[in-house]
């Protein structure tokens, strides 16, 4: 049997502000979710939703499965305790820009670290909406908020850079305009054994509108992103006639015949180098200089932490002498009083 | 000189010197030799935070008591019969503790001028500036005589030095006319990959004996006989090594894997370290990022359907608050263990308070009662870990266990339960829709605990949502007022009907007296040893001792009413005597009360009882 997108819809009602970015993305998980479960085998309960606090962080009262909607920033500790109580689950985490890398960016950068196989939806929308407009740590520098009415004087975090730094062995990167591409990035997050981080750029339309505007527009965002294909040329652009060359150890962005060059002459995609020098330079790309680099960036295979407490667990187990309790408890030194 | 064996009932040894002269593992040699001849044993380790504290200066002392004996022994001792010194700062440090009739032993090499100085002394002459000389003093050249011991070894000198200890064990072993076997036995465990060093240590400690015995050392040695205790096998345990048995012995007889999200933290860390040896008993330890995520962890590893622990100390314990709350309101079961240490914020982190009680009560946002118990020695851990997680898993919610360093680091002989003794445990775990039910209902409760049901994820037709929001009984999110009111409500009577399944406040002594002693937690031993000294002296007092804290014991009031005077005993200024007074205003409660990071002392608690009487 193949769910549908209803079977994941639950009853309650989405209470998004009109025209957030979070629908869309809601969206896409609910056509993900079928598709994912259909390619591993799962049955739906096995699907479980985790988050933190936040606007975003309310997604699992919206879809009909088992949720744990917890505390702020902690929702990559607790979707690890549940990953490694039970590995059989699909765990999902959504969680917002403040909620993990302000306040849960320790759990964040561990959970990468070791690698345990979940998925993170992280919706950056570059504003904290539910506490009404504060700047993030994803805020540009000098960006006007309720608590920097004279402009940011901090540097901006980029998440795609922070996974990376971590050794992250997966991100994605997505916009709430791109549906059908989102779709697909989550499918792949879901494929990848170990942590996944999706970033999907959202707009606040209240507290944020626009931020992603320069790139998000449908009329603008051909020529100003580039969707990353494992194998293809980094090709880009309304007419396909720009491309990404490396250039003096920087990424460079040519025109198709200009100068002589050709497809041939383009970086092709490695998703699954286990090299991050590229990667590292797809994420970091800004528009205006770069287009955005949107789609599966990086897929490297490593063991997965879960993996790992699984073959120790049964390794010590074959190999201990204690099995149970009174044997445990009559091991070591004892002595008897007659 | 003719030597003469004292018999004696009881006799407490303290070892001391500087932190990095293996005085923890010389005083747990003695112990466990002295518990495996049969003797009643208790022990304290007392110890600096600093892993190798400034060479020779007081605070830079290590120390480890132990109290043996032929009759039932409580608590580690007062004042201490033999005191070995490893230095003058040793000396200066604990001189205090030594009995007037103490032998103390003192390696003499290390009383240079330097070392003299650096101990604080003013004279060149720390015997008389302590006023011990009549005390019976060994002045040994222990160093030197380690180094000739070892002379032919080949080892380096750094390594010799170390062999110290052994030299004074076996004095000491001389002493108390104790076998070497055991340690032998230890050592060649220990150093089974440096067989250099078992022989060297092996050489200086049956050198440390022979001298003992040669130079007639000790114009008496003490014969302490073995203790009769109830038949049984016996062995020894820590406390904190007690906690992680009992909370395993709970995983088994619940048949739910133990999961442990912890976070290093002195003095609870052992937990953690025992729990990470046995995963041949689906224990699975995560070793978190901090205090936050080892409790988030627990918390996800709860809802996933594993019995669920956290350990800490008193400020990884503030750290887990908020999570607390989320434990609360998700009603899922959860144990918080918090072996108490010297506070606030850093304090003193190696040494014994009972300072969060308050924190276990109260400290979190919102109405948001929790479940709190206390264990009272190094053994009763056991049960109380076992204890606790029953209570967390049968009625889904968080419990809080209250240890502190004393009883954590503390050892003593315990006879060996058998699991078949120990009650099996029924979670509320639900695995499909009872019939009659058009969707599953995560907050219905059992009409009498007020238990929620548990539903694993991965359960086909239980699918449900839980989270830090308030909920209406249907699961849905609701900010409805009378909502709120009666879920808090119904989380508070949930915790308060506990009272129902935990036992009745005992008392030791006379059912009617003058005073009644009231303690709760690692107190126990000091309180009860007290208590029973004064029965003895025909005093008129009793003794309550609290293992359970909320919700209290049914019968509490009942047994206050039958007392003249309720004196509240604690390692606090008056937590515990607060929080009855809250619970049971009826009652005048007198407090006696100590925070020096020190356990109590009998005497003093004596001295406190014969004032009010």
């Amino acid at each position: 049997m193949r769910y549908t997108q209803k079977d994941f819809k639950s009853d309650q009602e989405v209470r998004w502000c009109p025209g957030c970015g979070d629908h869309s993305v809601l969206a896409s998980l609910l056509k993900a979710l079928p598709e994912v479960c259909e390619e591993h085998g799962y049955s739906k309960e096995r699907v479980v939703l985790v988050s933190g606090i936040g606007c975003s962080s309310r997604l699992p009262y919206y879809v009909d499965t088992y949720g744990f909607h917890s505390i702020h920033g902690r929702a990559m500790a607790i979707a690890t305790g549940i990953k490694v109580a039970n590995p059989t689950l699909s765990i999902w985490e959504l969680t917002g820009d403040g909620d993990a890398l302000a306040i849960g960016g320790n759990h964040f950068i561990h959970a990468i670290r070791r690698n345990i196989d979940i998925n993170v939806i992280l919706f950056n929308n570059q504003i904290y909406g539910l506490t009404k407009g504060q700047y993030s740590p994803t805020s540009k520098l000098g960006a006007i908020t309720k608590t920097s009415p004279y402009g940011t004087v901090e540097h901006p975090f980029n998440p795609g850079a922070v996974v990376l730094g971590a050794r992250g062995t997966f991100f994605a990167r997505g916009i709430d305009t791109y549906i059908s591409l989102n779709d697909e990035i989550m499918v792949a997050a879901a494929h990848h054994d170990g942590t996944s981080i999706v970033e999907m750029l959202v707009n606040c339309v209240i507290y944020n509108n626009g931020a992603h505007a320069d790139i998000a527009d449908r009329a603008v965002r051909e020529d100003r992103t580039i969707v990353l294909r494992d194998g293809e040329p980094m090709i880009f652009g309304k007419n396909r006639d720009k491309g990404l060359i490396l250039e003096n150890e920087k990424l460079k962005v040519v025109k198709l015949g200009e100068n002589g060059i050709t497809e041939k002459d383009l970086l092709v995609h490695d998703s699954h180098t286990s090299s991050v020098g590229v990667h590292n330079m797809l994420v970091d790309m800004k528009y205006p200089e770069y287009p955005v680099a949107l789609g599966v960036i990086r897929d490297v295979a490593d063991k997965t932490y879960d993996d790992n407490v699984r073959d120790q667990l049964s390794e010590v187990k074959a190999k201990s002498s204690i099995q149970n309790m009174d044997e445990l408890l009559h091991s070591g030194a004892t002595w008897e009083v007659k | 000189m003719e030597q003469k064996i004292i018999e004696s009932e009881d006799v407490v040894i303290r070892f001391a010197g500087d932190s990095g002269d293996g005085m923890q593992l010389t005083g747990t040699l003695f112990a466990d030799s002295s518990a495996l001849y049969g003797n009643e044993i208790s022990t304290f380790p007392d110890y600096p935070a600093e892993i190798r504290a400034p060479k020779d200066t007081v605070s830079g002392v290590s120390g480890f008591q132990v109290h043996i004996g032929s009759c039932e022994i409580d608590t580690p001792g007062d004042y201490c019969d033999v005191l070995v010194a490893m230095n003058p700062a040793a000396l200066r440090a604990n001189a205090k503790w030594a009995k007037p009739t103490a032998t103390i032993i003192v390696d003499t090499d290390t009383f240079n001028p330097d070392s003299i100085k650096r101990a604080g002394f003013k004279t060149d002459d720390p015997i008389k500036e302590l006023n011990i000389s009549d005390r019976i003093l060994i002045l040994s050249p222990i160093t030197q005589m380690t180094k000739d011991s070892l002379a032919d070894s080949g080892l380096e000198n750094k390594m010799i030095l170390r062999c110290r200890n052994m030299f004074c064990l076996g004095m000491c072993f001389f002493l108390f006319n104790r076998k070497l076997d055991y340690t032998y036995s230890y050592l060649e465990r220990k150093f089974r990959k440096k067989p250099q060093m078992i022989d060297a240590n092996k050489k200086v400690l049956f050198d440390g004996f022979n001298y003992a015995n040669n130079i007639h050392a000790f114009a008496n040695t003490y014969d302490v006989a073995p203790a009769k205790q109830e038949p049984g096998i016996y062995r020894n345990i820590s406390g904190n090594q007690a906690t992680a048995w009992g909370l395993m012995a709970a995983s088994e007889k619940s048949g739910l894997p133990l999961f442990c999200g912890s976070y290093p933290i002195t003095p609870a860390t052992a937990i953690l370290e025992e729990l990470a040896i046995y995963k041949s008993l689906n224990v699975k330890t995560l070793q978190a990022e901090d205090e936050i995520a080892g409790i988030c962890t627990a918390i996800g590893a709860s809802f996933a359907g594993n019995l669920a622990v956290t350990t800490t100390s008193g400020p990884g314990f503030s750290l887990k608050s908020e999570a607390l709350g989320l434990a609360v309101i998700t009603e899922l079961p959860l144990i918080v263990v918090d072996v108490q240490r010297s506070g606030p914020s850093t304090g003193i982190p190696t040494k014994t308070e009972q300072g969060d009680l308050d924190q276990a009560l109260y400290g979190r946002n919102g109405e948001c009662p929790i479940c709190v118990v206390a264990s009272h020695s190094p053994s009763n851990c056991f049960d109380m870990a076992f204890n606790a997680a029953k209570l967390a898993l049968e009625h889904m919610m968080p419990v809080i266990l209250l240890s502190e360093g004393f009883i954590g680091n503390g050892s003593e002989p315990w006879k060996i339960p058998s699991m078949k003794d120990y009650p099996a445990i029924h979670p509320p775990i639900i695995t499909s829709l009872p019939e009659g039910e058009t969707a599953f209902k995560p907050f219905m409760r059992d009409p009498v605990t007020m238990a929620r049901r548990w539903a694993f994820p991965g359960t086909p037709g239980l699918e449900h949502r839980v989270g830090g929001l308030e909920k209406d009984s249907d699961g849905v999110i609701s900010s409805d007022p009378a909502n709120h009111e009666k879920k808090v409500r119904e989380r508070a009577e949930k915790v308060a009907r506990v009272a129902n399944y935990i036992p009745d406040l005992k008392v030791f002594g006379p059912e009617k007296a003058d005073v009644l002693v009231v303690g709760w937690g690692g107190t126990y031993g000091h309180l009860f040893t007290a208590v029973r000294r004064m029965i003895a002296e025909g005093k008129s007092v009793a003794f309550a001792h609290f293992d359970y804290i909320n919700p209290l014991p049914k019968n509490t009031a009942e047994v206050f009413s039958r007392y003249g005077k309720i004196l509240v005993c604690e390692l606090n200024l008056g937590q515990f005597a607060g929080y009855l007074r809250t619970c049971h205003p009826e009652f005048d409660y007198l407090q006696y009360n100590k925070v020096q990071g020190q356990p109590f002392i009998v005497e003093e608690i004596c001295d406190a009882v014969d004032k009010i009487l």
